[in-house]
């Protein structure tokens, strides 16, 4: 390590940099898109209905129990390959996390929505208000504020892993520092100023959290 | 004319439990019908049969001759006629009071919003909180937190209001704030069903006294006969524990 070489991360810079926007865009399209489908299993799983319920948990289940690489892989070689008709490593990045994401945040909806008075929605449904409606106005404004910390450690958590996607070469930060490393042969320079910049992302999102945690 | 709540052969059990029987009744317009009855007799559960948030296992609940449980019954517009008070207020407590009270206009009788906060700022003035437009149910005592619960319910214009225990959660002094609200409706002709331990309230207000013990009616009378002479030995001890 004494003989570190700044010139390999120079001449890398402007590659990490773009890697790192694909890493933040990976992951932020990952969590929304699976926040999105998260609530929709959630409501599912909540419903009464056996058809609704059961494939949602086996959703999850699948989801939660299997390595995310190999559910990377499955999207990226399987899924959107037989959709697209052709391979695109970043479509299948962000699928691969949003599916994934989608497992982690259903339970997270469920808890939050789950923890609200049901004196709320009664109330709700007292006044008239459709069962959607009772959700959108009512309980999950509530649940969302609970569902806060939560939120951000999966946002954490999806951030890092998204590295994983590097195995299917799309162009995020790990991808990168893998790069480097075979061009150069060398381990601490890329793989280092990868773990930083990492760092970097989830320490600021750690602070902004406690940050929004604090407003509320 | 018909009877605006019709309760025919209503029955609800929690597994094995049967918490109403059998029970029946009919409510006319502008009248006041108060129940009482001990702990865990099953006002609360009758109650929220009137509006199905319990859905019955047996009988049926007409409202304006509809049934809540028939085939192509809109739910949700029969609740919109029918406001509920709850023991615990259940205010929403992201919202100002002022939006508590004028969500549902907007989101279910699609008023405009300054239509909604107008008649928002109506009924506080007549709960006597106009101060507390923009405060949030955090901040509000236990007899504000209900008045704005009661005019949150007023604010759909309803035919029908459902009390359970309004003031059972109140410090003795808030009391009476909460009833002389429900007095007042009362006396503009509201039609009401009043769960309540309050006796004196019973017996000023109600135009009829439901008597329940066990999931059955025992006894239904105006107010002087059945707190002066209740028919019913069950009535008379719970009477005499609870005067
Ligand atoms: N959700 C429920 N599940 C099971 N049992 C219930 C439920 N709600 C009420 N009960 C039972 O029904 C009975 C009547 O309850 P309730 O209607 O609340 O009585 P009251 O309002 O007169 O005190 C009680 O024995 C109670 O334990
Ligand atoms: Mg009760």
């Amino acid at each position: 390590m004494s003989d570190f070489n700044f010139d390999i991360i120079w001449g890398y810079f402007p590659l990490f940099m773009r890697g790192t926007l694909y890493t933040i865009g990976i992951s932020v399209s990952g969590i929304v898109l699976g926040s999105l489908l998260g609530l929709i299993i959630a409501m599912c799983n909540m419903s009464r209905l056996w058809f609704l319920k059961y494939p949602v948990q086996g959703y999850i289940h699948f989801f939660r129990g299997t390595p995310l690489m190999l559910q990377i892989l499955i999207v990226h070689f399987g899924v959107v390959y037989s959709i697209l008709g052709t391979t695109n490593a970043i479509v299948a990045a962000i699928t691969a996390l949003a599916l994934n994401a989608a497992a982690y945040t259903a339970e997270i909806f469920r808890a939050g929505i789950q923890s609200i008075d049901k004196g709320q929605s009664e109330a709700a449904y007292s006044l008239g208000m459709k069962k959607w409606q009772v959700m959108r106005y009512v309980v999950l404004p509530q649940a969302t504020k609970r569902m806060i910390p939560a939120f951000g450690n999966e946002f954490i958590v999806l951030i890092k892993d998204s590295s994983l996607v590097a195995v299917i070469a799309a162009p995020e930060l790990m991808y990168w520092a893998k790069a480097a490393n075979a061009q150069y042969t060398r381990v601490w320079e890329p793989y280092l100023t990868a773990a930083c910049i990492y760092l970097a992302l989830t320490y600021s999102l750690h602070k902004l959290l406690q940050y929004i945690e604090r407003k509320m | 004319m018909e009877p605006i709540i019709q309760v025919k052969s209503l029955t609800k059990s929690y597994g094995s439990n049967t918490v109403l029987a059998d029970i029946e009744l009919e409510i006319d317009r502008r009248e006041v019908v108060v129940v009482i009855g001990p702990s865990g007799s099953g006002k609360s559960t009758f109650l929220r049969c009137l509006n199905l948030l319990e859905k019955p296992n047996g009988g049926e609940v007409l409202i304006e001759g509809r049934s809540l449980t028939g085939k192509g019954t809109n739910i949700e517009e029969i609740r919109a006629e029918v406001g509920m008070v709850f023991q615990n207020f259940n205010l929403f407590p992201h919202m100002k009071v002022i939006d508590n009270i004028a969500l549902a206009p907007v989101k279910v009788r699609k008023w405009s919003t300054e239509q909604a906060r107008k008649k928002a700022m109506e009924l506080l003035y007549k709960v006597g909180l106009t101060e507390k437009a923009e405060a949030y149910p955090g901040s509000l005592s236990g007899g504000q937190a209900q008045r704005v619960a009661i005019a949150r319910a007023l604010a759909m214009e309803p035919k029908i209001m459902l009390f359970d225990e309004p003031t059972s959660a109140l410090d003795p002094e808030m009391i009476g704030e909460v009833l002389a609200v429900m007095k007042d409706l009362a006396r503009e002709g509201m039609t009401m069903v009043v769960v309540t331990h309050e006796m004196g309230f019973a017996r000023e207000v109600g135009d009829r006294i439901v008597f329940m013990e066990q999931g059955r009616v025992l006894e239904i009378a105006k107010p002087d006969e059945l707190f002066d002479h209740p028919k019913h030995e069950r009535t008379k001890e719970f009477l005499s524990k609870i005067l």
